[in-house]
């Protein structure tokens, strides 16, 4: 075993430490230590995006993001997502508009839904095709998940809330 | 028609939303790499750097050393244990790990355990393999030339041909060409491609030292298949191996073969007596595993000068790697290539195959596809093209004229094919007016009179799916049958379980629906389970579009005993005699006398509680459903392309996709698979190519380099269906998932020549990278 380090998140809400290797990946470390396998991996070369998780706020790919540089920080992950026992609006979407078929890019594509919504309320099909295009989905041709993301958008204006 | 139920039972054509979206949305769905066990350790390959090697040594002492590391397996390992080659899929064999030399880049050698996965990562650096490197064969046209090296000196035929096939009539064939009044050529390479699931390939592997069981969590569209295939080959009782196939991340016909990988992980965990888990990287899974296609195509059309085509004469080199690892019927070394005659009614035709070795990574799978019916679609629909070239004639009424007309059906091909059902013209039809098809001609000619480029590209396809009839189909001897069960609780509630197994094509919602129309319990209250073989019947999996062919025609038939069941429990509970009763979705009732009747959930509960003299109690059923023939989905798509000449860059302006697959299941899962299957054809047409350089490197090795489209390539799909039943199948199903796949490169590839067919251009090779188009504009003179 390597030299280790004493690393702490705030993991959707909760706070979470752990000793580790300093060249344990973020992906790795959400997944194997803190046992949290809604966050996938698809490629290992920061390309497919199923890996997306908020970091303060704002989407990175954790298999290219070491653990160690997350400490002191806030996660946000798919497991984060309900609000009050409830479907986020964007998990909502992508059930009502078949936004899914296998399901493994669906974590890291909500989540860069997300970071789109947060920043953008009302995005054009151009600006969600450009929020997305960090996440490759083999399954969908990402027609539905423009809608689901569509769906999701009209529905928190609706509400008054924010991503 | 199908009369439809109300949309609380949710039967046949409802878009009944899928009840797996809610554990996939919360990051609650359960892929192999989030199976955990306790004392489970890390698998590892070490893989070759070279593509043709000899080992000269393995030595794995400092690997072993590395605190954390349990155990190194060399293919000398293996070989003690009989287990260094294993059968491939079809009739040839593979390495599970080398022993004397290795035969493509990336190809496993050894198989490190260490107690997490970077130490395993580690260990593998450290596995010193001394190579003394051959001569490297990379391009199959020189595979059986004098001066090549010959890759597989296991086998006693020193050659490196694997097969010819061939089938249909040569000499009337050849005599039709003889008197033709116009031919057309087309040679086309179908490259090589890798069907990438966003999900690697994995395992956990659990033998249970106490029990002498084996748990074999897989990546698995036949979890079945490979039972019986770790079976015979490991030697592992069947009964004590138990395949769970959990929730998988796309499949594609990657995650039918059986890899090293697992069989390493089997054998560490035996060795152990600890689960081993083992999952690839992605570099691995495209540099290793199951490609597609790499089909060297020439397909001729004799015709009459009034556009009527006569005779087709297709030749075809199939590059399969180091290893025939083909996944396909065990008759048919070139799949269902020789549905090549597609939606035209040719008189004669003739097709040979010749399969070769390569020092590539072994093949070829079927993507997406039912067995090289993809390659056999994009070459005829090119084909046609190239003849409407020929004769001047317009792509969209050539094939009008030439299509298998729908009295015609059941149609027997010149190649031996039997075409259940089929309306090509009104698919074709509906496609034209959707696309304002002679508008787009007008707008094209306004346009290349001002030297833009505009094209438009047609493909009306014919699949065949569905594999397959018994007396035909099987793989690795096991027939392509697929199976149901069903169990109905006393409460009215019910489980029913099949031999195939989703991997996105919400076979949960959608086999649950099958069973809801047949049954009338609402598919709220049908629980659909694939994957585990300890529970679901034997089944031969799914791909090759045959889940609904086969197991779904399983369910309707499995729902149709217990109804038949139901009837007799209802006669005793309503004392009348079956004869008076009728049935609508949900209920049996007396004829003629209304408000007399008994609910199936109302007819379940007796079955346990309340049994009619004579009758075994319970309300299940079981079938294995062998079909009569194969189905064959159909359709036309058109694609509009822009070209832009300062880059080479096509833009998919618009693209119209008119399937016919018969009578729906779920409409919104359906347009789903569409979209999806499109977007794969669109990858296939413009970027992904899995190639090698002259030493037999691999260029396309990781998603930097073999790319696929983003939401940014990636058009709006416009689509609509027409609807020719298949006749045979019990809910005239056909079956949808890849002809989308199959149809759309040819329409893509149809329009971008389309576009430059005025410069003469009557061919491109895929992928129609802007490099490649560039390049041909600027040879035309079009840039400078």
């Amino acid at each position: 075993m390597a030299k280790t380090q004493r690393v702490h998140v705030k993991l959707n809400g909760q706070e979470r430490e752990a000793e580790i290797e300093p060249r344990l990946l973020l992906a790795h470390f959400i997944r194997d230590v803190l046992g949290l396998t809604g966050t996938h991996l698809g490629c290992d070369t920061s390309n497919c995006g199923a890996c997306t998780v908020i970091l303060d706020g704002r989407p990175i790919k954790s298999c290219t993001f070491f653990a160690v540089q997350a400490d002191g920080r806030e996660l946000l992950t798919i497991e984060g997502m309900m609000r009050d026992g409830k479907l986020h609006p964007l998990q909502q979407g992508f059930h009502e508009e078949h936004g899914l078929q296998c399901g493994f890019c669906t974590p890291g594509m909500i989540l860069s839904a997300y970071a789109l919504l947060r920043g953008n309320p009302s995005p054009s099909e151009e600006e969600i095709r450009w929020g997305i295009s960090g996440n490759m989905c083999r399954c969908t041709g990402y027609q539905n998940i423009v809608k689901a993301i569509q769906n999701a958008a009209a529905k928190m204006q609706q509400e008054g809330v924010a991503a | 028609m199908i009369a439809k139920t109300s949309p609380e039972i949710g039967g046949l054509g409802h878009s009944v939303k899928r009840k797996e979206d809610l554990r996939l949305i919360q990051g609650k769905g359960n892929f192999v790499d989030d199976v955990r066990l306790a004392g489970m350790v890390y698998g590892q390959a070490v893989r070759s750097p070279f593509a043709h090697a000899r080992i000269r040594s393995v030595n794995v002492e400092n690997a072993l050393a590395l605190p954390g590391v349990l155990a190194v397996i060399t293919g000398k390992d293996l070989e003690k244990a009989g287990l260094a080659w294993m059968p491939t899929l079809f009739h040839d064999r593979q390495m599970v790990l080398a022993v004397d030399k290795v035969l493509f880049q990336s190809q496993e050698v050894a198989f490190v355990v260490a107690e997490d996965r970077y130490t395993a990562a580690d260990a593998a650096e450290l596995v010193e393999v001394e190579y003394e490197e051959l001569p490297v064969l990379v391009d199959p046209h020189r595979a059986l030339d004098p001066d090549s090296p010959i890759l597989r000196e296991d086998r006693e035929e020193k050659t490196n041909h694997i097969f010819h096939w061939e089938v249909g009539d040569r000499e009337a064939t050849d005599r039709t060409f003889q008197q033709a009044e116009v031919r057309a050529q087309v040679n086309a390479i179908f490259q090589r491609c890798h069907p990438a699931p966003l999900e690697t390939c994995g395992c956990v592997a659990d033998y249970n030292t106490g029990t002498g069981r084996l748990t074999l969590w897989l990546t698995s569209q036949a979890p079945h298949a490979h039972r019986t295939l770790f079976a015979i080959v490991g030697g592992i009782p069947e009964n004590n191996i138990r395949v769970i196939s959990p929730d998988i991340g796309g499949g594609f016909g990657n995650k039918v073969p059986i890899y090293p990988g697992y069989v390493c992980a089997v054998v560490a965990s035996l060795k152990l007596g600890r689960p081993v888990k083992w999952i690839e990287t992605r570099s691995e899974n495209l540099q290793s595993t199951g490609f597609a296609r790499d089909y060297h195509m020439t397909a001729e059309i004799a015709a009459g000068r009034d556009g009527r085509v006569k005779a087709l004469r297709v030749k075809t080199l199939a590059d399969h790697g180091a290893f025939n690892a083909a996944a396909q019927p065990s008759k048919f070394p070139a799949g269902l290539f020789s549905v090549c005659t597609g939606s035209y009614d040719f008189q004669k035709a003739f097709c040979e195959v010749d399969g070769v070795y390569t020092n590539k990574a072994p093949g070829g799978i079927a993507y997406r596809c039912s067995f090289r019916v993809t390659e056999a679609a994009y070459l005829i629909e090119r084909a046609m093209d190239v003849l409407a070239q020929e004769l001047k004639a317009d792509p969209a009424e050539l094939r009008l004229k030439n299509f298998i007309p729908p009295d015609r059906f059941p149609y027997q091909s010149p190649l031996g094919w039997s075409y259940d059902s089929g309306n090509y013209a009104a698919a074709m039809n509906r496609a034209l007016e959707m696309a304002g098809y002679q508008e787009l001609r007008k707008e094209q000619a306004a346009k290349r009179a001002k030297g833009e480029l505009m094209g438009i590209g047609i493909s009306s396809f014919t699949e065949i799916v569905g594999a397959g009839p018994a007396h035909t189909f099987d793989i690795a001897g096991i027939k392509m049958f697929d199976s149901c069960e069903i169990r109905v609780h006393p409460t009215g509630k019910a489980i029913a379980r099949f031999g195939t197994k989703s991997q996105g094509q919400g076979h949960e919602t959608a086999f649950g629906q099958i069973v809801a129309q047949e049954l009338g319990i609402p598919v709220a209250d049908i629980t659909v389970e694939e994957g585990d073989t300890d529970t679901a019947p034997y089944g031969l999996g799914t791909y090759a579009s045959r889940s609904t062919p086969t197991a779904g025609a399983a369910g309707a038939m499995a729902a149709r005993k217990i109804r038949d069941k139901a009837k007799k429990i209802a006669a005793f509970l309503l004392e009348a005699s079956e004869e008076d009763l009728e049935w609508e979705p949900g209920r049996f009732s007396v004829k003629g006398v209304p408000g007399k009747s008994k609910t199936i959930q109302e007819i379940a509960f007796a079955a346990y509680t309340n049994i009619p003299p004579g009758l075994e109690a319970g309300l299940e059923a079981v079938h294995y459903y062998d079909p009569p023939n194969l189905t064959f989905p159909f359709g036309t798509y058109i694609c509009v392309v822009d070209i832009d000449k300062g880059t080479g860059e096509t833009k998919v302006r618009r693209f119209i996709a008119v399937d016919d697959c018969g009578n729906i299941i779920n409409p919104m899962i359906v347009d789903g698979q569409i979209h999806g299957g499109l977007t794969e054809g669109l990858g296939i047409a413009f970027m992904q190519l899995i190639s090698y350089d002259e030493s037999g490197n691999v260029q396309g090795g990781n998603f930097m380099d073999y790319l696929v489209p983003t939401a940014m390539e990636t058009p709006h799909w416009e689509t609509d269906k027409t609807c020719t039943p298949s006749p045979h199948h019990p809910f005239g199903a056909k079956g949808v998932g890849e002809s989308p796949n199959v149809g759309s490169p040819a329409a893509f590839v149809n329009a971008v020549v389309d576009a430059l067919a005025h410069l003469g251009v009557k061919h491109i090779d895929m992928p129609l990278t802007p490099w490649k188009v560039w390049q041909i504009l600027k040879q035309k003179g079009v840039v400078d």
